[in-house]
């Protein structure tokens, strides 16, 4: 039907807070293909969990609130959906993978149960069969289908979190949001669970929203990424353009900050600053304290999407030809 | 530092300057677009704790009474319309009425100057019976819970066996021990709820322990005395204040049940406890006696409370951001 | 079991290049209710004077208890440390706090090892106090002084820990630990409780701190690519054990063992088309209250014989600045570098 299976617009969150009025997301815009892989990343306060619980309509409220913004899924804006069509959407169509399945797992029911109990509330099928999916499902992700019967805290992080995938995917979904799946894990254990990943996504043709702050997992298991910071998307393009040309201060930053494995980089070339108090987000454009490029115009004027090349866009104002970008190169080198 | 890769290191060494001035610089500059907007927040995590706590009108509500009563009790002889012992055998249980707001009791005293002076005894067994479980308790269970092993298990253990019998009958075995009096009144209260205390500093002291600021203190030098008195105790005192709050009304309450049995203060000190005593024969006839004492008991107590889940909520750091 | 003439081969090399602190077959067990867990299990390293050696491994391979017995912030179960040419390990209480003054650590999370109702500058200042040093004013003056070092505002000075962000609480421990002025301290997995930008900040600031001050590092971390940044020289913990050793350059373009291997084919490297061999492990970690019997990677090592199962290969040098503890790089080395 449509080639876009998850298309959010203008959306804003806001939370209340003692503080002040927290703006966790602002106008963000993303879009996602079908079969697509998209990257989420950011640093933390970038607003990435808040938009996946905006598309799962779980951004708990009060305090928070989705305050404009459609999110269409599949051409439906899931913002107009009733509640009950919602739930079925939900663990269904769309599913989520967290970071510590341990909590998202309930401690006192086996593993084996909670993939059933999944199965049973949105497909029709007797708990026999549901068992068996179940099971299979365990199997598929490499767990042997023995363990079905154990409870969560008898399986390792790495474990666990194949249960968490062996669950997302129960009901073959067709969107699956994995919220810093593989953070909580040691690294030889992170690259089993992305190349499982990696298999299952090959296998089930599921596209998937991965939020991450590790550029490395992102050049590994992403087509196309979008860059956020501070609430709003700062650059999109597909992964090859923006690991080999980031346009956008803060990317560049970001690839700054990173220690190389592989080469020698005697020293690394931080952004400066923080990131900014949420309750109070700096005028014009968002990273302008921080950016080595800003000028005047940087504080007054809010930057505006522009595409640099076909898929490639960046939020900022040395590509509407507003500021100088040699002041970006020269820090660099 | 690296040694090894030469044009490394003199790159590094005209970066260097420019690097840490880049840091710095980088702070300087976030320092005004972050927090230079905005009033200047020096607070301490008491002042943060106040600041939570006014919002809280239930708990404002429970220490403007304290506070009312407090100063009724340090004012009670300026406060009070008669003198507490001042007996009128002619106008025995009386109503209320203009002369006595709250009437007299059976020897015709009037009640409010007594329920007035009786503040003052309550607040103090209060304070003080808590001041005693609160300084013993917590020495215990501070020392059981940072040492741990056998001086935790002797602790706890005569702990446990304090607890195995209920505090009233330990105050009454000890009051009928060693007689009345307001002294022994506040002792007898004061042990009867070490173990309370112990336990809940043992479990903070615990918590705190595994904290890695304190594995810092180590690490610069601290002694174990400077960490358990600088380190650990100021950072467990959000559940022992609460405790203790709650604690005073407890010890005001057993205080009260004490005289209420004839083994508390004796007469004619006015206690609370022991007017509602002496008023329950004429609970028919004259209500009043015992209703008031009644009704002031109540009110300190619920205030009491009040305060103390109010400090609960306000001290939690969980619902710090 | 340990090779002591290799391990003292290692050693005699080293004494040239002024070692700081030497490590001889240490030991950490901890009693649990499963049986003893060898958290660290004999491990010898030395490391020299003005360089950082980077420990890296996974969670619970025993890298941070490995720090803290070199502190004797846990008390090793045997073994010895010795710094500058003294057994710290026999320290009676007095010893151990004056040799704190020479020694220091710079911890992981920022938000728990900082006492939350100390102000900024009393946190700084507290070794001062501790040890009874300098009148007032000139601990104040110091504190300034420490607080500019780490790129701290001294407008900080009053404020309490939980008003600053992550990176800024950071720079507070690094000014702590450097306030008795160390020569050596373990940075304890400094910056991965950081986001990436605010990362890059504080091993800069380690960095030029080392150039500065002249320091000594242990640098700790899970993550291979920040280790490699940092250190001079490398070691790889898998299990309580160090499986290999070696500078910073090899680590990356020559490691040796199976298990160093597997580590770095499983990081994601920030790149497109970053082509490399794929060297996924199976199975997790195995317990360390009860670790394989033979060479402790034997259960996951792909290139496992039979030999390895049997007794563990000791960590020997197998070229100029390289130990490795596997079997099959001993069976390759040039058996002149191994005398």
């Amino acid at each position: 039907m449509n080639d876009v299976l998850l298309d959010i617009r203008d959306l804003r969150v806001t939370y209340t807070t003692e503080e002040g009025l927290v703006v966790a997301v602002d106008d963000l815009n993303l879009q996602l293909r079908r079969g697509e892989t998209l990257g989420l990343v950011g640093e933390t306060g970038a607003g990435k969990t808040t938009t996946a619980l905006s598309i799962m309509q779980l951004v708990p409220s009060p305090p928070g609130r989705i305050e404009t913004g459609e999110i269409f899924f599949d051409g439906e804006d899931l913002r107009r959906k009733r509640l009950e069509d919602i739930r079925n959407v939900r663990g269904n169509r769309i599913s989520m993978i967290f970071q510590d399945p341990m909590t998202s797992l309930n401690p006192v029911l086996t593993v084996g149960f909670q993939i059933e109990e999944a199965i049973m509330l949105h497909q029709r099928l007797s708990q026999r069969q549901a068992g068996r999916k179940a099971r299979d499902m365990l199997k598929l992700v490499g767990i042997p289908e023995g363990r079905a019967g154990d409870y969560p805290h008898e399986f390792s992080g790495g474990m666990r979190q194949r249960v968490g995938i062996a669950m997302a995917l129960s009901c073959n979904p067709e969107l699956l949001i994995a919220d810093e799946p593989t953070t909580a894990l040691d690294v030889t254990i992170q690259a089993q669970v992305l190349e499982l990943m990696r298999r299952l996504r090959s296998e089930f043709g599921t596209s998937m929203l991965l939020i991450t702050h590790d550029l490395g997992v992102v050049a590994e298991a992403c087509d196309s990424v979008a860059i956020m910071y501070a609430g709003a998307a700062v650059e999109t393009a597909d992964t090859e353009r923006l690991f080999t040309n980031p346009r956008h201060p803060y990317t560049r930053g970001l690839f700054g900050s990173i220690p190389s494995l592989d080469e020698d980089v005697p020293r690394l070339s931080p952004i400066k600053g923080i990131m900014p108090d949420p309750t109070e987000l700096p005028t014009g454009c968002r990273f302008h304290p921080r950016c080595p490029a800003a000028t005047g115009i940087c504080a007054e004027r809010t930057p505006v999407m522009v595409a640099v090349e076909e898929g490639h866009e960046v939020d900022c104002m040395i590509y509407e030809g507003l500021v100088p970008e040699a002041r970006i190169g020269e820090k660099e080198d | 530092m690296r040694t090894g890769s030469d044009n490394v290191v003199i790159a590094e060494i005209d970066e260097k300057q420019e690097g840490l001035d880049d840091t710095e610089a980088g702070l300087t500059s976030a320092v005004p677009a972050v927090t230079g907007s905005r009033p200047k927040r020096r607070r301490t995590q008491w002042a943060e704790v106040w600041r939570r706590l006014r919002r809280n009108w239930m708990a404002m509500f429970g220490l403007a009474i304290i506070l009312v009563i407090v100063f009724t009790a340090i004012f009670a002889d300026i406060i009070a319309p008669y003198d507490y012992r001042e007996q009128n055998l002619l106008r025995v249980a009386d109503p209320p009425s203009r002369e006595h707001l709250l009437g007299t009791d059976d020897l015709g005293r009037d009640i409010l100057s007594r329920i007035i002076h009786g503040a003052r005894v309550s607040l103090q067994v209060g304070f003080v019976a808590v001041s005693i479980s609160l300084i013993v308790g917590g020495t215990l269970g501070a020392l059981a819970g940072y040492y741990g092993g056998h001086l935790d298990n002797v602790v706890m253990r005569f702990m446990d066996v304090l607890l195995a019998i209920p505090s009233i009958l330990l105050a009454i075995a000890i009051v009928s021990a060693f007689g009345g009096g307001l002294g022994n009144v506040m002792i007898a209260v004061g042990i009867a709820t070490i173990p309370v205390y112990a336990r809940i500093v043992k479990a903070s002291v615990i918590s705190i322990k595994e904290q890695e600021f304190i594995e810092a203190a180590r690490a610069i030098g601290a002694t174990d005395l400077r960490i358990i008195l600088k380190h650990i105790l100021p950072n467990s005192m959000a559940p022992i204040i609460v405790q203790g709050t709650l604690g005073v009304a407890i010890a005001i309450l057993s205080a009260a049940g004490l005289s209420f049995i004839g083994l508390g203060i004796e007469p004619p000190t006015p206690e609370w406890g022991a007017m509602l005593s002496s008023g329950r024969h004429l609970i028919r006839r004259a209500p009043h006696v015992a209703t008031f004492p009644g009704i002031a008991i109540m009110i300190t107590i619920f205030a009491l409370n009040l305060l103390g889940d109010g400090l609960r909520d306000a001290l939690d750091p969980r619902l710090k951001q | 079991m340990q090779p002591n003439d290799t391990a003292a081969g290692g050693v005699k090399r080293e004494e040239k290049q002024d070692p700081l602190l030497e490590v001889r077959n240490l030991k950490k067990f901890f009693n649990t209710k499963q049986g003893s867990l060898k958290a660290v299990n004999d491990i010898s390293f030395s490391v020299r004077r003005g360089e950082t050696l980077g420990i890296v491994g996974e969670s619970g391979c025993g890298k941070s208890t490995a720090g803290r017995a070199l502190l004797r912030l846990v008390e090793p179960t045997a073994g010895e440390v010795i710094f500058e040419g003294e057994n710290i390990t026999t320290f009676k209480r007095d010893r151990v706090r004056a040799f704190r003054r020479d020694a220091q650590i710079i911890f992981q999370d920022p938000f728990a090892s900082l006492d939350p109702r100390l102000s900024i500058s009393e946190i700084i200042g507290e070794p001062y106090e501790i040890f009874s040093l300098y009148s007032k004013a000139e601990r104040f003056e110091r504190v300034q002084n420490l607080m500019s070092l780490v790129g701290l505002s001294t407008k900080l000075t009053n404020s309490f820990p939980h008003e600053l962000d992550g990176g800024r609480r950071q720079r507070v421990g690094v000014a702590r630990a450097l306030a008795l002025d160390p020569k050596f301290v373990v940075c304890d997995e400094p910056v991965s409780a950081l986001d990436v930008s605010i990362q890059a900040q504080i091993l800069n600031l380690i960095q030029d701190l080392q150039d500065r001050l002249h320091l000594t590092y242990v640098f700790i971390s899970h993550d291979l690519s920040v280790v490699r940044h940092l250190s001079d020289r490398v070691a790889v913990m898998y299990l309580g054990k160090i499986v290999e050793i070696t500078t910073y350059h090899n680590i990356f373009t020559r490691p040796r063992h199976p298990y160093t291997q597997a580590l770095l084919s499983a990081i994601p490297i920030p790149k497109v088309n970053a082509k490399r061999e794929r060297l996924i492990l199976e199975g997790d970690v195995p317990s360390p209250v009860n670790p394989p019997k033979g060479c402790i990677f034997s259960g996951r090592c792909p290139y496992v014989m039979d030999k390895c199962r049997e007794a563990p290969p000791a960590l020997i040098s197998t070229e100029e600045e390289h130990y490795t503890a596997c079997y099959l790089v001993h069976d390759q080395a040039d058996p002149v570098a191994e005398e």
